[in-house]
């Protein structure tokens, strides 16, 4: 009874001289910034969504810029006519083995990383993150062109994966950090081996951290745009590479050309909705050390 | 039958041991092989391709030519040394401008209050929506006929400007697009920054009577340092390599005056619209080396500051 009067009384009297001190402007000002930036962030998302609904001729018309008859014909245009079933199980393809596969090559490196401080080796894996696509594109698509692999999908989850493995080792190696080896030792004591207990002990315990790092490599890939605008053929294109050469033609289709932004966003912020908390995690991951 | 009983284990107990005494290498060394074959020898490649005059087809037979290429690119005043100064202007305005929103941003979400879920939510969304579609967005928005940009500015007078078609606003433009994509990433890290502070050097600083300004830039900002420079580097990277917003929005050759054209999208153009591999390796080969130089200015100057 006492011990929780002496903690909670502290804390009450902290709060009582901030808030006399603060002025009453501040919380009308912090909603106000707040709901601006919220609406500049969020608008432009919508006007993307409201000209997929509109027919070219409303688009250019600013008489109807909010006043409208919604149609769904550039959905129906898009996906009936231009393959986009296809390019989206492409995307959908090419992110997810890539993930899986710079997962199993990743998430053991991040641990003897981690495990052993090896500073040096994970400069090397992470030097990826640095170095400019481009300047590996070139030597790729003429070692890949030899093997006659381009515009298959094997080059494409390579490349991607190029992307991705950095960032998981990256991201597992400031999870491994904080995950205490207290456990590892215990079962180290009770007879396991060293890989052992980071197999069945260190792995399990690292879901959440695997989750984070998996959503965010496949949101990396599903995003990616020059190395399929290279390296992907007719069969293996991916979506936002789709977009792009919408507007290779003589005059630009806006309905149809929202439309398929949509489709490519949608899907990945739907997943980022659901998994708020990995993606913060994992863009933040090592940002709160020296 | 009892030969293979006692065999295997003995083999496979042989060879876990033997795995668990290299473990470090073993479980580290696939992923390096992996970027090292893909990083190492592509880019030993290129340095060779910087040497040779080779263009064209991928088989066409090529010269070596020496530093001929570098000669070249070294005295290119019309496009390699513009592009540099335009990735300069590029990545400084950029990340400037979204350090400070982002920091803007950060203290007002730092302490919690209601719907709090919902500004996060929603500053998450522009960062993972995909930038070929986020670049065809503002392409609409800031189509000078029919975007809503204009529309928007002719109700309080102001004329119509080009924006992205304009010669000299097509670069800030874009600078607009990638604030407005990748400060919500500015505002996320510091944010954790700030949530991983202690209270009592700000309570402390309150109590001395000092103002709001002066907590933040002479308590809030110095602890935060390290989280700061993190996202500087973090975004700088991301920032002198954008390609996706710049070649969606503008295309081949950064637009027909060349208006946006960063290192990033010039190398890019003369590899695969051009096929002029000798120069466009030369010019990849010398944006690696500026990034690595200026990574390596950042961190070693961290690490002067803190010892």
């Amino acid at each position: 009874m006492t011990a929780a009067t002496v903690t909670a009384h502290p804390v009450a009297e902290r709060k009582t001289p901030r808030r006399r001190r603060k002025s009453r402007s501040y919380p009308i000002f912090r909603v106000l910034v707040l709901t601006t930036t919220v609406l500049l962030f969020i608008a432009p998302l919508m006007w993307m969504l409201v000209a997929s609904f509109k027919t070219n001729v409303d688009i250019y018309d600013s008489s109807k810029t909010f006043f409208f008859t919604p149609t769904m014909d550039n959905y129906s245009n898009v996906l009936g006519r231009n393959n986009y079933f296809d390019f989206i199980f492409n995307s959908f393809w090419v992110a997810l083995w890539s993930t899986v596969f710079s997962l199993i090559l990743g998430v053991p490196a991040a641990y003897a990383m981690s495990r052993f401080s090896m500073d040096r080796s994970a400069m090397v894996v992470l030097m990826a993150r640095i170095i400019p696509g481009v300047s590996l594109l070139v030597p790729w698509y003429f070692i890949f062109a030899n093997m006659r692999l381009v515009g298959g999908f094997a080059v494409l989850i390579l490349s991607h994966m190029f992307v991705a493995l950095p960032l998981i080792v990256y991201i597992m190696m400031s999870f491994f950090d904080s995950l205490p080896t207290e456990l590892e030792d215990a079962a180290q004591v009770d007879g396991l081996t060293p890989i052992g207990a980071f197999l069945r002990i260190s792995l399990p315990l690292s879901v959440p951290g695997l989750a984070t790092a998996g959503i965010l490599s496949f949101i990396f890939s599903w995003n990616n745009f020059m190395f399929a605008l290279v390296l992907a053929g007719a069969n293996t294109k991916t979506l936002p590479v789709a977009i792009f050469n919408f507007v290779s033609y003589a005059s630009i289709d806006w309905g149809g050309l929202m439309s398929a932004s949509v489709v490519v966003t949608v899907p990945i912020m739907v997943i980022a909705l659901f998994t708020q908390k990995y993606i913060v995690a994992g863009l933040t991951a090592g940002a709160t050390k020296g | 039958m009892i030969g293979t009983v006692t065999t295997r284990p003995t083999v496979w107990k042989a060879y876990s041991v033997w795995a668990n005494r290299h473990r470090k290498w073993l479980l580290a060394a696939p992923a390096m092989i992996f970027v090292g074959l893909l990083i190492a020898v592509p880019l030993a490649w290129t340095g060779y391709l910087s040497l040779t005059d080779s263009q064209g087809s991928v088989r066409a037979e090529s010269r070596f030519v020496g530093i001929a290429n570098y000669l070249q690119v070294f005295g290119d005043t019309e496009r390699f040394w513009p592009a540099v100064l335009r990735t300069f202007t590029f990545t400084g305005g950029a990340v400037a401008t979204e350090m400070v929103l982002g920091m803007g941003i950060a203290l007002l979400l730092w302490r919690p209050f209601k719907g709090e879920k919902w500004v996060r939510v929603a500053i998450l969304l522009p960062l993972v929506a995909t930038p070929v579609a986020v670049g065809m967005m503002w392409r609409l928005i800031f189509d000078p006929n029919i975007g809503f940009a204009n529309q928007f500015l002719s109700w309080f007078g102001i004329p119509a400007q080009p924006w992205l078609s304009g010669q000299t606003t097509a670069l800030p433009t874009l600078i607009f697009v990638d604030v407005w994509q990748w400060t919500p990433m500015v505002v996320l890290i510091l944010l954790a920054g700030l949530t991983a502070l202690s209270e009592e050097p700000d309570e402390a600083a309150r109590v001395d009577g000092a103002n709001a300004w002066q907590r933040f830039r002479f308590v809030t900002l110095p602890l935060l340092r390290s989280t700061v420079i993190v996202a500087i580097v973090l975004r700088g990277i991301d920032a002198l390599k954008t390609f996706d917003i710049l070649y969606s929005t503008k295309g081949k050759g950064g637009g027909s005056f060349h208006e946006v054209e960063t290192l990033n999208v010039y190398a890019f153009g003369l590899s695969f619209d051009y096929n002029d591999y000798g120069i466009s390796s030369t010019v990849l080969i010398l944006f690696f080396l500026l990034i690595i130089v200026i990574m390596w200015m950042v961190t070693h100057r961290r690490k002067g500051e803190e010892s």
